[in-house]
Parts: structure tokens; C-alpha cells; sequence
């Protein structure tokens, strides 16, 4: 082993360059000084489907997992910039393939054992065993040894090696740029393999980690209470604890949050509301509106005739009017012209996508040999405001001759729909679109558009697999020195723009913005109640004291 | 009369068996993989298989089905997709809020439906009879989404005399029990009236009021106990429907019954949950039925000499 190039000094220079500056828990922020103590109330009308690190992967449940679990990176608050966490610190082989990490002494989980370097190895061991069913385990790929275990023919990966108690050393298959951010997924969470045998296979909840907070009870159907952990490692929470209640709807939490009752309306505002409430005095201060790492796009199978022809694609991509689409969910969105979305790095600033021209729509329709239209089927799910979309959709294709029968379903059928080769021709993303697990423009190319994710069941809805491609975005995550981290942006800034204007796979559409409605008496800025990486950052917010 | 009772439960024991073949079927032909959609947006084909196998899915249908029978003989529904929870577990949590609404919206649209129907009947073709009746007519017809909104925003959001949701305290129960019960007793108020109608025109009710009783003891003593037969089937039908959970109602006001749990596992194509409760409430449709056939010969004498 080299002495390493980098350090955990050099984590700094990692760090993604980002528009929101950094906040700290400990900071006075600009909602006013960080005050210890108190307890808040948190609403959301769904269950939370599980605390299990390995399983949980909504907007929900990942803040929450977040607080509850340590791992070996984190983001540093409201912020996308990586720093060491459960790690003391890491060296990196200056091939780029081996990163090794010095454990942060004396961490306990709350059992009260100490965290050694065993656990890291079984925890994502246990993430990507697919005994355990998570959807986490692509992430790791990676790591020597991940693709026999995804496969179910290893029981272990040996590019997972436990040196000593105190180290833990990765051996990669080739260079990840990415491979920090994946460190810092919920996913690479720290979990004691004596709590998740004797939870018999409902660790999700039941679950025992070493993060700020602790669950300490879950009424199901009604609420979980999360109290402080007092042997937290890092700076402890603001908060003594936090109680979150489910199965009430989001207006009523926005009624409760008027009166008092409750501190964060989770679910933001319906729709339907959002302006009257943007508008109104009283809810002054309690409304926060912010971008996050989103695109909502709609899907053009590359396989189908005649969508196998770009100028249609890019007919597509001129015949929807964008701006109607945003003002039915009430502008709640920003129009998107490129796969990226503004606040990711390699967002191409220059480029201005395809404008809304129905006239040139139909001229490329034409020079494509079908001047008359054709009929199609667009898949959209079922929830509000989707179908509305999908109609709007639905109307500007109309008007330049396509005929588009819309199929309204349930989340999962429309998923196997577009995971299924020559089955869905067009899809609106809404509501399943793609949030990106972490900040870096990779994360929109391999599942959602290169060839690993053109598979069955993939994500992959356009089937567009093109060698070119994979092989520029393969040249971009080899980039992994600190020092090449621009060059390899502008790599995918290219790639990304490259992708729209030769291939057109996609049609854009918006860029939404979350909203979640929190009482007066909450603190901290915005950023933390919407963080770049997980929604609500429970460990930073605070009651202004 | 235990023979009866065998052959009831026979025949229950077959419904249910039905129910579950049709259920299973039919979720099965869903157009959608819950591998797929467990193994997530960074799934490889390798790793979906790897899921379809440990979920046994890669089983052939009759197999698969087989497997779930066993499991139930056993008293073990399975495993949600998606919260990884046993299915008994998360019925068996939410089971009782279920069961208390039940009882408070049936006891609500009983003694408000008994009432305004007795009313009616006695006060016939009279100005609150129409009243009423109207009333019952807007009970049954508005949409219980906007009744329980309406309620939730004048006591709750504007009085402030109750809490606007959640569940816990008698407080709780009393807006989602009377919506529940403002419908009911829409249907139980016309029920009533037309069969005390019927029965107030009969013979023996002349004759006991010929015989100098008061109105009072004619009406609650001779023609209601005869009136009440249809009313005790329909309980047993709404002890049925109320087990199979109140979605709206139970959504509107955060209420965490089987309703809310069967809402969001067809949202999420969580096939386990959604056998497990349709099951359940099969099992309480046809438990409530036989309660109700058992409680009529209690009830009426004619019955139980047949």
C-alpha cells in the first residue's frame, strides 16, 4: 500500500461546489439561533414504509433513516458537500481503487456495543445480498466482489476487508468517481447484525443505529417517537426528540399547522391550495419553496417505430408547450430544457433545449414521412396531478396530428410497463421521475439512460443504449482525482447535451420544487428543511429559542 | 339448530376459500412486477431475478397459491412487499381503531336512524315526516368525503370544540362516528319508517290502542319490536362493510384502521396486505351475516318455531 495522495484534508477539496453556502447545526442560521432542546411534531399521510437502511428508499423514510444510522461519509447540512463521518478520515490508492478508512474510536450503537470495522463489511454486505431485498444494491457495484453477491452465488464481497477493529479497506473493480457519494447513501449505514437477527426480518422496524436520533416507540398506523441519542458521537441534535404522525391528510395537517398543533406539514400543501396559502399573511414565513435535483421528463421509446426516427423525437420535444403543463400544478416548477437539472453540477447553462414551435413540429413530422400523425399510447400514474399532465400532454400532441391514448395506472404498472422492451411508447415521468440520490450528473445517465438500465425492469424507459455514450460516461467516472473533478463536469455537461441534441430521448419538461409548510416557531434556514439530500435534515432543525 | 349453525360455518369456510382463489388470481394477473419494484430504480436483471426467487414468485401459479393456503392454515398471511412487516402483524395494530368506529357509527346511525324513522312513521304525511325524510334522503346522498371535510372544518377547524384528527380519545371518535353515522341513519330512518308504516296499519296495533294504551307504549312496546327484523339484517351487513374499513372516512380524519392500510397497499401493489385485508373483511361479511341470522329468532318468536 502507497502512501496515500489524499486524506481526509483533502475531503474539503472534494466537496461539490454548490449555490447554498454551508449551514451547520451549530451556526446561527438566518431563522434565528440554534437552540437546544424542545420536541416537534411532523406529519405525512402515508405510513412510513420501514427504518431498515438496507430497505428504505423514499422522501419519507430517508431523512429519518439519516438521523437514526451513521455511516462512513455524510453531507456536510444543507449542503452537497461530502465529509468524513463515521470515518476519522480515508486514504485513497493513487490508482484510484482502493480507499481505505480509519473508524472514528468508541462509536456505540444504541445496544451500547462499539461500532468496529466488521460491522461497515456485514452492513453493506447485508445492502446488497439479495436475501435482504433492497433496492440499494446497485449502488455498490463497484466494490470487487458486489456482482456475485447480487447474483446470489457469493455469501460475501471480498473488496470489503476488515483490517482491524479500527480499519476498513474498499477494493474497487476500476476508479468511481462516485464512490464517496455511494458511502453516503443510506444504504452504507452501519447496522449490529445481533439487532437485525433478532428482529427476524422486520429490522425495518425494530432498527438499533448509532445516528443522532433513536426510535424510541412506534404506535403502528399512528406515530413514531424519536428521542435523542445521548451517546451520539458527533454534536448532538438540536431537538430532544421529534414525533412523527401518519395517516392524516395533507390539508388537515395544513389546518393543524395554522392552529398550532403540529410543526411540519411533511406532505407541503395540496396543489389545489398552494397559491391561496403562498398569498395569504398569516402563512407568512411558514411556506418553504425550494429547487431540489429533480426532472420531470417525458419518455420516448427508442426502439418504436416511429419514434427509431430523431427528427420525430425532436418533433416531440417542440410540440409541448411546457409553461401550460407548469401552470396547472399551480407554477410550481421551473421549465426544463436538458436532462440535468439547474442546481446539479454539469447543468449546461448555454444550452437552451428545443424550443416550443408546433409550426417546426410539424415540418420534421413530415420530412419523417408521416405528415398526418400517427396514433400512440402515453403512460402516465394514476395519482393527481399526472393525469391532468398527461392530458395537457395529451392536447399538444393532438395539435401537431399525434394522436395519444393515455393510460392512467398504479405506480408499479406503469414501472413494468417501461421496463418492458417494445411495450410503453411514451411515459410521463410525474411522480415517479427521477430525484437524484446524490449530486453528482452520473446519476442521471446509467439507470435512466445508458445501457445497464435499458435491461427488463430497468428504468431505462427510452431503450436508447448507445455505445459512444457509455463510453464517455465510463471515461467521466474514471475521472476520480480531486484535481480532475471540473474536467470530468464538463464531460458530462457535454455527454448530457450530446444526448438531446443527436439522440433527443427524452422530452424535458419541468423542474420541480418541493414544499413543506413548518410552524412559526421552527428555526434554521431553509435549506435544511429541504436539503439537497434528504428533505427534512432532523439532526439540524431547531426551535428559535 | 347446531346443524344449521355447522352448515353455516361449512359454507363460510368455502366462501372464504373463494374469495381467496379469486383475490390471489386476480392479483396475479396485475400487469406489474413486484420484484421489479422492490428491487428498485438501480436493479440489474440479475438482482430482480434474485428477488422473484426469494419471494417465490418464480414458482408456477397452482404452487404459489398452495404456499399461501398453507401459510393461512397456519394463521400467517405473509409478508408486506414493502414495509417487510407480517401481514397479521400490521391487521392485527390497526384492528382495533377499526373496530371502534365500527361500533360508534353503527351505534350513531342506530339510535339517530330508530328515532327519526319511528318519528316519521307515527307523525306520517305531516310536516316532519317530510322533514325527515328529507333530511335522510340529503344523508344518504352527500358525498361522505364533503360530509366529513364540512364537519372536520365547522368543529373542529372553526369551534374548535374537537380535534380535528387523529384517534385516542372518545373525542376522536365523535366526527368520524357521525359522519359515519349521518349516512346510516339516512337509510335506517327510511327502513324504519316504512316498515313502521306497515306495522302501525295492522290489526293487533288497533286493537292495543282500542284497548286505551297510550301512544308511547303502543308504538315502542306492540309495532316496534316487529319492525326491527330488517333493521338487525342490516347491522349484520354494516358490521361487514365497517370491518372492510371506512376508506374515506377513516382518511379524512386520520383514522388508523384496515381502511387507511388497504388505501395505501393498493396505491403501492402491496399484494400480501391487500389479500390479507380483503380476506378479513370477507371473514367479517360473513360472520356478520350469521350474527344476524342468529339474532332474529331471538328476536322474533315466528322465526325460531320454523
Amino acid at each position: 500500500m502507497h502512501p496515500s495522495l489524499r486524506t481526509a484534508t483533502a475531503a474539503a477539496a472534494l466537496a461539490l461546489a454548490f449555490a447554498a453556502p454551508p449551514v451547520r447545526a451549530e451556526e446561527p442560521g438566518q431563522g434565528g439561533t440554534a437552540h437546544q432542546g424542545g420536541t416537534v411534531v411532523v406529519t405525512y399521510k402515508d405510513d412510513i414504509a420501514t427504518l431498515d437502511p438496507a430497505v428504505g428508499y423514499d422522501w419519507q423514510n430517508w431523512s429519518m433513516i439519516n438521523s437514526l444510522f451513521s455511516r462512513l461519509m455524510d453531507y456536510r447540512p444543507g449542503t452537497a458537500e461530502l465529509v468524513p463521518s463515521l470515518a476519522d478520515g480515508y486514504d485513497v490508492s493513487p490508482d484510484g481503487k482502493t480507499y481505505t478508512f480509519r473508524l472514528h474510536p468508541g462509536v456505540k450503537f444504541t445496544n451500547g456495543r462499539e461500532i468496529v470495522a466488521g460491522d461497515v463489511k456485514y452492513s453493506i454486505e447485508r445492502a446488497v445480498n439479495p436475501k435482504t431485498q433492497g433496492p440499494g444494491a446497485g449502488f455498490f457495484h463497484s466494490i470487487v466482489g458486489a456482482d456475485k453477491m447480487t447474483d446470489g452465488s457469493a455469501q460475501m464481497m471480498p473488496g470489503i476487508e476488515a483490517v482491524d477493529d479500527h480499519t476498513v479497506r474498499f477494493h474497487l473493480v476500476q476508479p468511481d468517481a462516485t464512490f464517496l457519494n455511494v458511502l453516503a447513501l443510506d444504504f452504507a449505514s452501519a447496522v449490529p447484525k445481533e439487532a437485525v437477527d433478532a428482529a427476524n426480518g422486520d429490522f425495518g422496524k425494530h432498527p438499533v443505529g448509532s445516528g443522532a436520533f433513536m426510535l424510541k416507540d412506534w404506535t403502528i398506523g399512528q406515530k413514531l417517537t424519536f428521542a435523542r441519542n445521548p451517546d451520539y458521537f458527533k454534536a448532538r441534535p438540536n431537538l430532544d426528540g421529534f414525533t412523527v404522525e401518519i395517516g392524516q391528510e395533507p390539508l388537515v395537517n395544513i389546518l393543524r399547522l395554522q392552529k398550532g398543533e403540529i410543526d411540519i406539514a411533511g406532505d407541503g400543501i395540496p396543489p389545489a391550495e398552494y397559491l391561496k396559502m403562498k398569498n395569504d399573511p398569516a402563512m407568512a414565513g411558514t411556506i418553504v419553496d425550494r429547487g431540489q435535483l429533480e426532472t420531470s421528463y417525458i419518455t420516448i421509446n427508442t426502439t418504436l417505430k416511429p419514434f427509431d426516427d430523431l427528427r420525430v423525437r425532436q418533433a416531440l420535444n417542440m410540440a409541448i408547450n411546457k409553461e401550460r403543463i407548469i401552470r396547472i400544478i399551480n407554477g410550481r416548477a421551473t421549465p426544463a430544457t436538458q436532462v440535468l437539472p439547474p442546481l446539479m453540477p454539469g447543468y449546461d447553462k448555454d444550452y437552451a433545449g428545443y424550443p416550443y414551435d408546433v409550426a417546426k413540429a410539424k415540418a420534421l413530422l413530415k420530412e419523417a414521412g408521416v405528415p398526418d400523425g400517427f396514433t400512440t399510447t402515453l403512460y402516465a400514474m394514476n395519482a393527481d396531478p399526472n393525469p391532468r399532465i398527461a392530458q395537457a400532454i395529451q392536447q399538444d400532441l393532438a395539435a401537431v396530428g399525434i394522436k395519444a391514448e393515455i393510460k392512467a395506472e398504479a405506480q408499479a404498472q406503469v414501472i413494468e410497463a417501461g421496463g418492458t422492451k417494445a411495450s410503453a411508447p411514451l411515459i410521463w415521468s410525474g411522480g415517479m421521475g427521477w430525484i437524484a440520490d446524490f449530486p453528482d450528473p452520473s446519476d442521471f445517465y446509467g439507470p435512466i439512460l445508458g445501457c445497464g438500465g435499458a435491461t427488463q425492469g430497468g428504468w431505462n424507459w427510452t431503450w436508447l443504449c448507445d455505445k459512444g455514450y457509455e463510453a464517455e460516461a465510463t471515461k467521466a467516472d474514471a475521472m476520480s482525482e480531486p484535481s480532475q473533478k471540473d474536467a470530468r463536469y464538463a464531460v458530462w455537461r457535454g455527454l448530457f447535451t450530446k444526448i438531446m441534441t443527436e439522440s433527443a430521448p427524452w422530452v424535458p419538461v419541468f423542474n420541480e420544487r418541493r414544499v413543506v409548510a413548518k410552524s412559526k416557531r421552527m428555526g434554521g434556514p431553509d435549506e435544511i428543511y429541504i436539503d439537497p439530500t434528504e428533505v427534512i435534515d432532523y439532526p439540524s432543525i431547531f426551535i428559535k429559542g | 339448530m347446531a346443524l344449521t349453525l355447522l352448515k353455516r360455518l361449512a359454507g363460510a369456510a368455502l366462501i372464504l376459500l373463494g374469495v381467496a382463489a379469486v383475490t390471489f388470481l386476480l392479483l396475479y394477473g396485475l400487469p406489474a412486477d413486484p420484484a421489479a419494484m422492490i428491487a428498485g430504480r438501480s436493479a440489474t436483471a440479475a438482482s430482480i431475478a434474485a428477488v422473484r426467487h426469494q419471494l417465490g414468485l418464480d414458482l408456477p401459479l397452482p404452487e404459489q397459491f398452495w404456499r399461501y393456503l398453507a401459510g393461512l392454515a397456519h394463521g400467517d398471511l405473509g409478508r408486506s412487499y414493502i414495509q417487510r412487516t407480517a401481514v397479521g402483524t400490521l391487521i392485527a395494530a390497526r384492528l382495533p381503531a377499526t373496530l371502534v368506529l365500527m361500533v360508534c357509527g353503527i351505534g350513531v346511525e342506530v339510535a339517530l336512524g330508530l328515532t327519526l324513522g319511528v318519528l316519521a312513521a307515527v307523525r306520517r304525511d305531516r310536516a316532519l315526516d317530510r322533514a325527515v325524510m328529507t333530511l335522510s334522503f340529503v344523508g344518504v346522498s352527500a358525498p361522505q368525503f364533503i360530509v366529513a371535510l364540512l364537519l372536520l372544518y365547522v368543529f373542529a377547524a372553526q369551534l374548535g370544540w374537537l380535534p380535528m384528527s387523529g384517534y385516542g380519545t372518545p373525542a376522536h371518535a365523535v366526527l368520524p362516528a357521525l359522519t359515519l353515522g349521518l349516512l346510516g341513519a339516512g337509510w335506517y330512518a327510511r327502513m324504519v319508517r316504512s316498515a313502521m308504516v306497515d306495522v302501525l296499519d295492522r290489526d293487533y296495533v288497533r286493537t292495543a290502542r282500542a284497548k286505551g294504551l297510550s301512544a308511547g307504549r303502543v308504538v315502542l312496546r306492540h309495532a316496534l319490536p316487529n319492525a326491527l327484523l330488517p333493521i338487525v339484517a342490516m347491522i349484520g351487513i354494516d358490521v361487514g362493510q365497517f370491518m372492510g374499513g371506512v376508506v374515506v372516512v377513516e382518511a379524512v380524519y386520520g383514522w388508523p384502521g384496515i381502511g387507511q392500510l388497504a388505501f395505501q397497499a393498493i396505491q403501492q401493489v402491496d399484494v400480501p396486505i391487500i389479500m390479507g385485508v380483503t380476506l378479513v373483511s370477507a371473514l367479517a361479511v360473513v360472520l356478520g351475516n350469521l350474527l344476524a341470522d342468529l339474532a332474529a329468532p331471538l328476536l322474533d318468536p315466528r322465526i325460531r318455531a320454523r
